[in-house]
């Protein structure tokens, strides 16, 4: 509701959650696939580093999806 | 039964849109579609009073209309208070809705209104009232008059109205128990097979529908460009200053982070019942991307990271809640120039 809001608002808005099918189904219109519900944009998984390039790449998609008419 | 109507200037006759200033006016019979309603209605039912007024004098002096109408409605001493139906005209039907809520609330006594899904009243108003869905189409009058003469009626004896399926009115969202006769599996299993041969069947369970949102354009250069980080999964910092709740909330933070480049999880809490929290306290970053956003703004791939982030907790929030707190985030990221705003949810 949030997205939609804003959106409403005329920000565009890239919305990044491990859930994508909710944010679709309330109508966000940029969904970015998270790493997981815990931890949307990092993995407990990786090394330090392996960590902060998977954040850059979900943020530079995000970032991607701002630039992107849909 | 003693009915008091409200139209507006264009079914109250006054006029079409060049009559939509036009102030309330107070008739002593049924006007246009109030005669029908009478019939529909019955038993002797009469308007005894039919109030007009112009879709936009009653959008601009709600309040007003309102009390002039409860008053009315009271000195009538009517049993029943119908108010369109409004179709899809969107003025008309936020007032209808409105007016229905106010007898409705100060009176007590039944009330029922008209409107097509698409009429802005009915968000707003589903929950209180009985809306009849009325269609978009004006020559659906009688149909749309006959389906609310049908719940006025039962209202007023005091009965329950059965479903809105079964009665034609908008879904208000309300739960009922009910006795059926077989279990839940046994069903299930019959809406399966249902399905997988392509044959009618009936959910139990309808989703709440949702307005599709036409997405604002792009940003085109986001070197220019000021992006916010708004997120719902509860982060705030520690000693959590604006009290925020870990289950639903009905408020949102705005956290300073103009001079932080990295968040450190010792610098911050996380209110929210929802998922496991501890690796976002490890590292906040995991929610809230401040350190790689911070570095591509050095970079120039985004003009400024604005210097705010926004957190509320998005757990267990009734839909009318979240969308109060999603428009006062949007007002506010608004009137700071915010361009674009990446959302992280949990």
């Amino acid at each position: 509701m949030i997205a939609t809001e804003l959106e409403k608002a005329g920000i565009p808005v890239a919305q990044v959650t491990a859930v994508t099918p909710v944010a679709k189904m309330v109508g966000s219109n940029r969904v970015i696939q998270g790493k997981g519900i815990v931890y949307p944009l990092g993995d407990a998984e990786l090394g330090a580093e392996e960590e902060k390039d998977l954040r850059r790449s979900i943020v530079r998609q995000a970032l991607e999806a701002l630039k992107t008419e849909v | 039964m003693k009915v008091v109507h409200y139209l507006n200037q264009f079914f109250g006759g006054l006029g079409a849109e060049e009559q939509a200033g036009i102030g309330p006016e107070v008739r002593g019979e049924a006007v246009g579609p109030g005669r029908l309603l009478e019939q529909v209605l019955g038993d002797g039912s009469t308007v005894v009073k039919t109030i007009i007024c112009g879709d936009n004098y009653a959008a601009e002096n709600l309040e007003s209309v309102m009390e002039l109408v409860v008053n009315e409605v009271r000195e009538s001493g009517a049993e029943l208070f119908v108010a369109g139906p409004c179709f899809v005209a969107g003025r008309y039907g936020v007032a209808a809705g409105a007016l229905c809520a106010a007898v409705q609330a100060e009176l007590g006594i039944p009330v029922v209104t008209g409107m097509g899904v698409e009429n802005p009243g009915v968000d707003l108003y589903r929950q209180e009232l009985y809306i009849v869905d009325s269609g978009e189409n004006v020559a659906e009058m009688r149909d749309a008059l006959t389906k609310m003469a049908a719940i006025a009626k039962v209202t007023a004896s005091g009965e329950d109205v059965g479903r809105p399926v079964e009665w034609g009115y908008i879904p208000r969202g309300i739960m009922r128990d009910e006795i059926v006769e077989e279990t839940a599996a046994v069903r299930l299993a019959k809406i399966i097979v249902a399905k997988t041969l392509g044959q009618l069947y009936e959910t139990e369970l309808t989703q709440t529908g949702f307005e599709p949102i036409p997405a604002p354009p792009a940003v085109a250069d986001l070197s220019n460009a000021t992006v916010a980080i708004v997120t719902d999964g509860g982060l705030v910092p520690a000693g959590n200053p604006d009290n925020m709740p870990a289950i639903a909330s009905t408020i949102w933070g705005s956290y300073d982070i103009a001079t932080v480049d990295d968040l450190e999880g010792e610098d911050y809490e996380v209110y929210h019942r929802g998922y496991d929290n501890r690796h976002v306290l490890n590292d906040p970053d995991r929610l809230v991307p401040v350190d790689v956003l911070k570095e591509l703004e050095k970079a120039g791939e985004v003009g400024k990271v604005y210097e705010q982030f926004l957190s509320m907790t998005g757990l267990a929030n009734p839909l009318a809640n979240s969308r109060r707190i999603g428009q006062e985030i949007a007002e506010n990221l608004k009137s700071a120039g915010v361009d674009a705003v990446i959302l992280t949810s949990t």
